[in-house]
Order: C-alpha cells, then sequence, then structure tokens
C-alpha cells in the first residue's frame, strides 16, 4: 500500500518557518508584536504542535504515513531555528550596558555640540531656546533627545 | 526633538529621506556626547564599532532632565504616546509658559 503523504509535518515546518522569518521584516514593525513577539511565538506553538502530530503520525503508523527521516529533519531545524531566535531576541537583544553613568531625572542635561543631516552644527542650548513651530509660546517647553544605535 | 546617533551626517541625511524623517538628525562619529550621557555601548555596534545604547531624555526649557528612559532591551523602545503621556503628567507646557 503506498504510504500517505504526511501533512502535519510541512504544515507544522512552514509555520515555524513563517514565525522566524517574519519577525525582522513584519512584527518589528509595530510596537505591539515588537516588543514581544507573541505572534511569533505562537506560529512556533502551532508549528510545534503540528510537527509533533505529524511525527507521531510517522512513527507511531509507519505503515500508513511517511516523514520519519524528513520530518525528523524538520523537527531538528525547527529546534535550532527557534532556539537561534529566542537566544537573539532574549539573550543578545538584552545585552546592553547598564549605564549607570547616564546622567538622572533632576540633573542638567550635558551640553553637546553636533552636525545635523545637513552638517549644521546644533547645540543642546541652541535646541531648548529655539522658537517651536505653531507654538504660541515664544520658547520651546523642552527637548527629547532620542539616542540611537546608528543605521547599519 | 532630536536624534542622535554615531553615524556620520551624510548617513543621517539619507536615513531621514527614506524614512521621511524631518526633525533634526544629530552625528556623533566620535561619541563624544554619547560618552557625556553615559550611554556608549563599547563593541555594540557593526565590526565591534563604539555606539550609543538606546535611550531617551526629556529635558524641560531651563535643561534639566524631567524623565530618562534606558531601555532593557533593543527592540523595546520608548513609544510616542508613552512620551507624549509623561510630557502631559509633567506639565511643562504649562511650567515653561509665561
Amino acid at each position: 500500500m503506498k504510504r500517505r503523504w504526511n501533512f502535519w509535518l510541512w504544515a507544522g515546518f512552514l509555520l515555524v518557518l513563517a514565525g522566524l522569518l517574519s519577525y525582522v521584516p513584519v512584527f518589528a514593525l509595530f510596537p505591539l508584536t515588537r516588543d514581544f513577539p507573541w505572534v511569533n511565538l505562537l506560529l512556533f506553538a502551532g508549528g510545534a504542535v503540528l510537527l509533533l502530530g505529524g511525527l507521531k503520525r510517522a512513527f507511531g503508523q509507519p505503515d500508513l504515513y511517511r516523514g520519519k527521516i524528513l520530518g525528523s529533519i524538520m523537527a531538528a531545524l525547527s529546534i535550532a531555528g527557534i532556539g537561534f531566535f529566542m537566544y537573539g531576541l532574549f539573550y543578545v537583544a538584552r545585552q546592553l550596558p547598564d549605564s549607570a553613568a547616564a546622567p538622572r531625572v533632576g540633573q542638567k542635561a550635558p551640553d553637546f555640540t553636533l552636525p545635523d543631516q545637513n552638517d549644521k552644527p546644533l547645540t543642546l542650548a541652541e535646541l531648548l531656546a529655539s522658537p517651536l513651530a505653531g507654538a504660541a509660546t515664544a520658547r520651546a517647553n523642552g527637548a527629547l533627545l532620542i539616542f540611537y544605535r546608528g543605521h547599519w | 526633538m532630536v536624534a542622535i546617533s554615531v553615524d556620520a551626517p551624510e548617513v543621517n541625511r539619507r536615513h531621514c529621506q527614506k524614512l521621511g524623517f524631518t526633525y533634526s538628525f544629530l552625528s556623533d562619529p566620535k561619541a563624544e556626547a554619547t560618552r557625556r550621557y553615559g550611554l556608549l555601548h563599547q563593541g555594540g555596534g557593526p565590526n565591534g564599532a563604539d555606539i550609543a545604547r538606546p535611550a531617551e531624555f526629556l529635558i524641560d526649557s531651563k535643561g534639566t532632565i524631567r524623565w530618562v528612559n534606558l531601555t532593557g532591551s533593543v527592540t523595546v523602545r520608548a513609544r510616542p504616546e508613552q512620551v507624549l503621556k509623561v510630557f502631559d503628567d509633567l506639565k511643562l507646557a504649562s511650567a515653561a509658559g509665561p
């Protein structure tokens, strides 16, 4: 008798792949799915359930279903991929210096002079004294400094 | 509102054009301001380059820091609505008024 195609294995593997490949181009773009990657974790969970079901069929009813070897390979790849994802997101992404020397609330903000994207130098003092576009007050009410890791 | 990174002005200009940022994007290639704010992340960039760790500071018109956000993960950053709420809660607007 010809053994049947083990659809669950493939569906599970594809879900895991989707979870691995979708974070950076899709879910990292939205704070709700970026701060905690719950959509990707759900995809992994769904994929794992299907892979386990498929493996159970492949090994439990080998005369009915295919996929003992390929299923094992896909499961191993999935475990490695999910492990890599978790390591990156929950370990590597959190390897930041604790920055104990950063100025605290109530302290004076250190001044700086830095060129903007048009090579025009800007100081913090200028920034704080600059008029706010469209505002009734003559001066800015404050400044928000956002430090980025950079663009690469 | 200004952004600061260790990238060159040229890189920041292209970045701003691409993403449509209209605010000032400052360049700190030697990480001087980054060091002054205690934010140096040694070897944190590509090929072991020194970069800034992500951080946000809200400064009032007198130059005093009113709010600091040092994230624990590069994927988690301050959101606009979060900062606006802090701004409202601190009543920076009225404090700096006439």
